[in-house]
Parts: C-alpha cells; sequence; structure tokens
C-alpha cells in the first residue's frame, strides 16, 4: 500500500498548490485590472455599504438567478447549499479538535449530501431538455457535473453502503500538514473519491468555476452607483488625459 | 405603409420563447464603413493583412484595460438563465442572439488564445481558432445586439453582453472593420458638431422658427436660446429634437418648462448633439473625445448647470462616464449634480409646485410609458435607485388623467428594448429592427386591447425613431410614440412675459423676439 499512499500524498499537495496558485493568480488578475467605466446594473445601490448587501443577497441567495429561471435557482441553490454543508462537514478532516460548530454541522452535511445529488441532477437534466441549454453546452460543461455527481455518490456510498475507516483518513490528512506519510485505508471507492476530489481541485482554477471568484469582481454587482458624485478614473484613462 | 421583404411576426399576449432556429439571423449585416470615415476615428480604413494577430494583441490589450471583459469571458457557467432574455434572440429564435451564445462568440476566440484549457484541450471547451468565418459571424452578430443590458439583469453575475459587444466591435474597428453607421455618424459629429449634420447657422434658423410657431400657438414668447453666453443652464439635447416629429415636441416642452422656471438657457452649437456613438463602437477614446466638446461648449458659455435632454443612451454616457471623460466639474454650481436630466428638472419644479397644468389638454390621449434601456439598466435620476422610473411616470401622472403601465415584467429594469439601440438605427438593419421589437409591441398591443392606451411615451431619440419607423409593420400608427415633455408641453399653462401680447397675433414684429429674456434673473 506504500505506493498508493505515496501517490495520493504527491496528489494531494500538487492539487492543493495548483488550487491555491491558480486561485491566487486569478484572483491578483482581477484586481489588478482596473474598471475604467461607472456600470453598475442599475437600481444599484449608491453606497458600499448598500453593495455589500447587494453582494450577500447575490453570493447566499442567487437573487439575480432568482429573477431569471426558478427551475436553475432550485436546483443551482440546491446543489451549492448541499455543497457548503458537505464542505463543513468534512472539515471535521482537517482538524483537531473538531470546532463545536463543524461538531453541530454533521448530520446536516449528510442531507446536504442528498441535497447536492439532486439539485446536480436537475441542472443536468436541463442541459439535455431545455434546448436553448442544450445548444450552449459544451463537452466540460457536462464532464464538471459527472465529476461533482460522482464524487456526491462515492461519498454517499460510503456513508451508507461501503463503509471506510474514517479515523485513519483522518490521520492521513492530518499528516499532510506536517509532512508525516500516514497510511490511507485502500478501499476503492475512497480512492476513487479522493481522486475526483484532486481532480476538482485541479482543474478549479482553469475552468469556469472561477464563477465564485468572478461574481466579486463583476463591475455590474459590485460597484456603488455615485459617478455624479465621485469622479471615478482609472490609471490608464489618466494618462489620455496628460496628452 | 411599410412593405416588408422578410416575415413580420404576429404578435402575442404573452411573449413566448420561440425553439432555437440555428442561422436563422446569419444574414443579417449593417453596412461596412468607408475607409474616409474609419481614418476619422483613428481606424485603418479596410481589413489589415495580418488581422487574425492585430486582433487577438487586441483583444489581450482590452482584457488588461477591462476587468469587465475579464472576469465575463471567465465566469459563465452556462446556466441559461439569459438565453431567453434577448428581445434579439426572442423575436428571430437565432441561438447566437441569445446573450450566452452572443457571448461565446468571443468567449471561444478568448479560450483559444487566452487559456490553458482552450489552448490544450479545444474541443473540451468549446475552443475555436480566429478564423475568417468567426470573424463574420462576429461581424454579424455584435451588431445584432443593442447592448441594453437586459441579460445583465438575470445573470448570476451579471455578465453584460454590452460590455463584449462593445469590446468586439473595438477589436473589429482595429483591424479596419467597421460599421458605417456608427461610424459615420461619429465622424461627423467631428467635423459639425452633431449626428445629423446640422451647421450651426441652420440650428439658429430652426430654432428661430420654432420661437415662432410656439408664439403663434400659445400668444406667448418661448425662447429657443443658442450661443448664449452666460446663461445658467447648457441644453444638450439629441439633434433629432431640432427638427424631427415626435421629437421637436419634446424640445418645445423643454423650452416651454424653462420659460415657466424662468431660468436663462441656451443650446451649444459646438456641443449641438448629446448623442455618444463612441460608447456603441466601444471606443473609449473616442468617446471621450465627443464628450470633451460638452466640456469646451460649458466653459465658453460660461454656465452655471448642464441638463441633458431625452435620449437614452445620451443619459448614460451623461449620468454614468461624464464625470470620468470630461470632469471634474468644479467650474459649475455645486449645489446641482453635473449633469441633470431633463426629467429631474422639470419634476422637481412640479414638486415645489412651480408650474401649472391643464391636464384635460390631453384627455385625448390613454397614455404608457417605455422605459429605455439605458436610462432603467445603466443610470439613474434623482437621489434613490429607481428615480429613474418613478420621476418619468410622476411628470406623466402630472401632466395627464389617463395613465397605465404595461406589464411588470417588460418595464423598469426589466424593460424591453425597442429594437434599435446600441448603434443598430440604420435601414440595412431593418428585419433585425422588426423582429427585434416584437417583444416591447406584444405588451404594449396588449395595454392597447385592455386598456385602451393610445399613445407611448418615451425619452430616448432612438425609441422614438425606431418606433415611428417599426409600430406600422405591425399595424400601429407611428405618431402612437411621443416626447414625455409633448404631454408636458401641452398640458403647461405659460405665463405671458412683460411684452407678451395674449391677444396681439402680430409677428411681423422682429424686434419682440429678439428682446432679452423677459425671465432672466
Ligand atoms: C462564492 C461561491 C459560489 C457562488 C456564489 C456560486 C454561484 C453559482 C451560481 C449562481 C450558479 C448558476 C446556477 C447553477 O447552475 O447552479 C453556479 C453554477 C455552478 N457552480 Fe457555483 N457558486 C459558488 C461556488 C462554487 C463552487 C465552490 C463550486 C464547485 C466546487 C461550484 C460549482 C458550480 C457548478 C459546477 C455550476 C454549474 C452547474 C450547471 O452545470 O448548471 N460553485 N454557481
Ligand atoms: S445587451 Fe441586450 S441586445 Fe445585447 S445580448 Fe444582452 S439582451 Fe441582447
Ligand atoms: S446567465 Fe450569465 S452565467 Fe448564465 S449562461 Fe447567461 S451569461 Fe452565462
Amino acid at each position: 500500500m506504500a505506493f498508493l499512499t505515496n501517490f495520493y500524498v504527491f496528489l494531494f499537495y500538487f492539487a492543493a498548490l495548483v488550487l491555491v496558485t491558480g486561485l491566487v493568480f486569478k484572483i491578483a488578475q482581477y484586481t489588478m485590472t482596473p474598471a475604467p467605466l461607472k456600470i453598475p446594473t442599475t437600481p444599484a445601490p449608491t453606497t458600499t455599504r448598500g453593495v455589500v448587501l447587494r453582494m450577500t443577497r447575490e453570493v447566499v441567495l442567487f437573487e439575480s438567478l432568482f429573477r431569471g429561471n426558478k427551475w436553475t435557482w432550485i436546483f443551482g441553490w440546491m446543489f451549492h447549499f448541499g455543497l457548503l454543508l458537505v464542505t463543513l462537514r468534512h472539515l471535521r478532516y482537517f482538524m483537531e479538535p473538531v470546532w463545536f460548530p463543524i461538531q453541530l454541522v454533521q448530520p446536516f452535511g449528510i442531507y446536504g449530501g442528498m441535497a447536492m445529488i439532486v439539485g446536480l441532477g436537475g441542472l443536468w437534466a436541463r442541459r439535455f431538455l431545455v434546448d436553448r441549454v442544450r445548444y450552449i453546452s459544451s463537452p466540460s460543461d457536462h464532464l464538471i457535473l459527472a465529476l461533482l455527481v460522482l464524487i456526491g455518490c462515492t461519498g454517499l456510498l460510503m456513508k451508507f453502503v461501503f463503509h471506510t475507516d474514517v479515523v485513519e483518513i483522518k490521520a492521513f490528512f492530518l499528516g499532510l500538514y506536517t509532512y508525516e506519510i500516514q497510511p490511507l485505508p485502500a478501499d476503492p471507492l475512497l480512492l476513487l473519491h479522493l481522486f475526483l476530489v484532486a481532480l476538482l481541485m485541479i482543474v478549479f482554477p482553469y475552468s469556469k468555476l472561477l464563477h465564485a471568484p468572478g461574481l466579486f469582481f463583476s463591475p455590474t454587482r459590485n460597484q456603488a452607483d455615485n459617478p455624479r458624485e465621485v469622479r471615478h478614473i482609472a490609471p490608464w484613462a489618466k494618462q489620455l488625459e496628460q496628452k | 405603409m411599410a412593405k416588408a421583404t422578410f416575415v413580420v411576426p404576429e404578435l402575442t399576449q404573452y411573449t413566448e420563447v420561440p425553439a432555437v432556429t440555428s442561422g436563422a439571423m446569419a444574414h443579417s449585416l449593417p453596412f461596412v464603413a468607408k475607409p474616409e470615415f474609419q481614418d476619422a476615428l483613428g481606424f485603418p480604413g479596410e481589413l489589415v493583412d495580418d488581422w487574425q494577430a492585430k486582433a487577438i494583441d487586441k483583444m489581450g490589450d482590452l482584457l488588461g484595460k477591462y476587468r469587465s471583459l475579464r472576469v465575463y469571458m471567465d465566469s459563465c457557467v452556462k446556466c441559461g438563465a439569459c438565453t431567453d432574455k434577448c428581445h434579439y434572440f426572442l423575436g428571430t429564435s437565432d441561438p447566437k442572439n441569445m446573450p450566452v451564445g452572443r457571448q461565446d462568440l468571443m468567449r471561444k476566440v478568448y479560450r483559444r488564445y487566452f487559456t490553458l484549457a482552450g489552448r490544450f484541450f479545444p474541443k473540451l471547451v468549446g475552443a475555436e481558432d480566429f478564423t475568417k468565418e468567426v470573424l463574420d459571424d462576429w461581424y454579424s452578430y455584435f451588431h445584432q445586439c443593442s447592448q441594453c443590458r437586459r441579460c445583465s439583469v438575470f445573470c448570476p453575475y451579471g455578465i453584460d453582453t454590452a460590455e463584449i459587444s462593445m469590446a468586439a466591435r473595438e477589436i473589429m474597428d482595429s483591424i479596419g472593420v467597421g460599421q458605417k453607421y456608427c461610424n459615420e455618424i461619429i465622424a461627423k459629429v467631428y467635423k459639425i458638431g452633431n449626428n445629423l449634420g446640422l451647421p450651426g447657422p441652420a440650428l439658429a434658423d430652426t430654432l428661430e422658427g420654432l420661437e415662432e410657431d410656439v408664439f403663434d400657438d400659445t400668444g406667448v414668447k418661448v425662447r429657443f436660446p443658442i450661443d448664449q453666453e452666460g446663461a445658467e443652464i447648457l441644453l444638450v439635447t439629441p439633434s433629432a429634437d431640432f427638427f424631427a416629429e415626435p421629437h421637436v415636441d419634446g424640445l418645445i416642452g423643454y423650452g416651454k418648462v424653462f420659460h415657466e422656471a424662468g431660468i436663462s438657457w441656451t443650446l451649444s452649437s459646438h456641443a449641438s448633439e448629446a448623442a455618444n456613438f463612441g460608447m456603441f463602437i466601444g471606443s473609449y477614446e473616442n468617446m471621450r473625445r465627443v464628450s470633451q466638446r460638452i466640456r469646451e461648449a460649458a466653459i465658453k458659455l460660461k454656465v452655471k448647470r448642464i441638463i441633458f435632454g431625452e435620449c437614452g443612451h445620451a443619459w448614460r454616457v451623461a449620468y454614468s462616464f461624464l464625470n470620468t471623460l470630461a470632469g471634474p466639474w468644479d467650474f459649475l454650481d455645486p449645489r446641482y449634480p453635473v449633469p441633470q436630466h431633463i426629467c429631474e428638472f422639470t419634476h422637481d419644479l412640479i414638486q415645489r409646485g412651480k408650474l401649472t397644468f391643464d391636464k384635460s389638454e390631453n384627455d385625448d390621449k390613454v397614455l404608457t410609458y417605455h422605459d429605455s434601456c439605458n436610462v432603467a439598466r445603466a443610470s439613474r435620476m434623482g437621489d434613490v435607485p429607481g428615480g429613474q422610473f418613478d420621476i418619468p411616470r410622476d411628470i406623466i401622472r402630472a401632466v395627464c388623467n389617463h395613465f397605465y403601465d404595461m406589464d411588470e415584467d417588460t418595464i423598469r429594469d426589466r424593460t424591453f428594448c425597442c429594437g434599435g439601440g446600441g448603434g443598430l438605427l440604420t435601414d440595412d438593419l431593418m428585419e433585425l429592427r422588426v423582429k427585434g421589437a416584437k417583444p416591447r409591441l406584444d405588451a404594449l398591443n396588449n395595454v392597447i386591447q385592455e386598456k385602451g392606451v393610445t399613445h407611448m411615451a418615451a425619452i430616448c431619440a432612438i425609441c422614438k425613431t425606431q418606433f415611428s419607423k417599426v409600430l406600422p409593420y405591425y399595424g400601429m400608427e407611428m405618431d402612437q410614440i411621443i416626447s414625455l415633455h409633448q404631454l408636458v408641453g401641452d398640458a403647461i399653462v405659460l405665463t405671458p412675459g412683460p411684452d407678451d401680447d395674449a391677444e396681439d397675433d402680430d409677428l411681423d414684429d422682429e424686434d419682440d423676439l429678439n428682446d432679452a429674456d423677459p425671465n432672466e434673473e
């Protein structure tokens, strides 16, 4: 088993590196690219506080999507909220002692997993059933859904059917913090689950999953509507004024 | 009566989402700009030799200059929420007119040249080389977007296809592929001062004629001054207001409001145009150059305030961009926002009880109101968000007895474009304009049938021109579209000046017309 364990150690270090550097690079790029004009979609809040509220509604409730398409909203929100609960539940593998709120969330994490699968199912169905959505879907859109569904299904299978040794898994991940290699249980289902998660981490910064950081940088959503009060000008535009 | 070479859609009770018909509008192309007009704007005259490399360079340049473009290229998850929101898709059923379909025309090129996934696995992520076929698609479909931003309202990330269309047009201009209508007009603004190419003296004549008409009508001397140094207010209005129906009735309305306000005002022959087509072609430099005329005029005429007439995209540039492009405005009166909309001005006077109306003057009409895209989704009026919806409606209610809104889903920030915005108001795009108007006209037809609406008011020169042209295709009358300030002008009760003689119809008294403004403070 030493080979498998070593492979997964390497895989997770690599995946974490790609995820972090990739995201840092993208976020730095978004930060450094100026937004030369005020383009909030109006009516828009006029103050920073208002913008924070608008953004919070977008992130937590998917407000615009709610106005745009109810079916996509229901499935999309189920999937994301489920994913959030699942992620919180998984944090117990990465901390010792386990933080109290994370203990509380444990049972909900399981429902989250189910909601996630149902949500993904609905979103995927739309890609076949609605001709407009079918038209805009490329293979990568299906693959990312397949990846998430598989991650969810392998996870739930381990929870309900083929149990695995969670104590050993926790030891494996905690060991990664201190470069101490701890053996990973050799259950095929677990190995598949972990492999897919690492894959998700690797594709994250190179795919449409960039929508998560992207939303925070979207000028139509994050700008305050105050162009008459405050002069807004980008550095490259300022240079035109010197001419 | 308009004759169509294409099938005009049937109006329906509710706008139905059509089944996707690939290539339904692939034939729609606007005329290409001639080299001389490209030149005037600083673009190459015709398609340059190494256009592909140049275009990709330009795209890289824009990706570094516009965060919107960068973030929007990356963020779309293909959720489909925008797919049924564009009036051009609803009217034509061409999937490349779905906002995300339109964006993908650029995104596939972006992915190919600017992302790892697209470089290594183009098929997987739908990336494509920038071929001549792709360029042709760009020219066709980025000129089927009126930059109305309806898609950005519903997208979970606020992806604004208008930003992408603007960038695409800028890239095409930079390799010598410009659109005739927009670029010729901008060149005219540089040369003559306005979109219609009306020179200063012609303008002065027109305004004098207007003064006579209004005096004939009302017996009150309402002034329409131009290039009057020292006036309090500079009015910048779309040049269509100077003569074309129904625009000019709006201008008469503004003049009457200023008359009643007792505040001196002037137009400028240097900045005789509110429109700024620099925005439509996504060119910051051209938009800035066009805007600078307003700054120059304000300085030269020593005005204290700037007010914009009824024009949608001009108000977007004015409200959202003017401070950036031509500010700071520290030499103007700090008590007023710069610039102001004529509706803000009129509304404020109404609130303060300064205007008297005889609403029955508009009793021959039952009104509805069309929110113009650029006012609704890209700017504001007044102090609170949403003022751009309430202020015009308040004004209409103050001057008319009969007003009904169209279906909630088609007004305010969900309003449907007239079908002619974004630099598409040209005869070579007539089919697109007629089909794109369908969602708006479905809703209009509903209130006509159910509420007996006779007229639709608007505050945008492009909307007004577009509607007068397309209404007849759908069996409506071209004069059912009117200026909001026509309603104001028709209902307003004018106060005669000291030298007005209501009974005296004698117009030959030239001296009177040249007298100083009786209302000047
Ligand atoms: C700030 C955090 C996030 C926000 C606000 C957000 C929001 C959204 C929204 C509004 C959609 C469109 C609706 C839908 O199709 O569900 C979406 C789609 C999607 N999101 Fe997120 N998301 C976030 C984080 C994530 C993360 C961390 C993942 C994955 C690990 C993810 C995966 C996806 C996927 C795969 C889709 C496409 C679903 C489809 O194919 O229809 N999202 N997201
Ligand atoms: S901006 Fe308007 S015209 Fe352009 S794609 Fe979006 S909805 Fe359609
Ligand atoms: S609504 Fe936004 S994220 Fe969804 S498909 Fe359209 S552009 Fe993409």
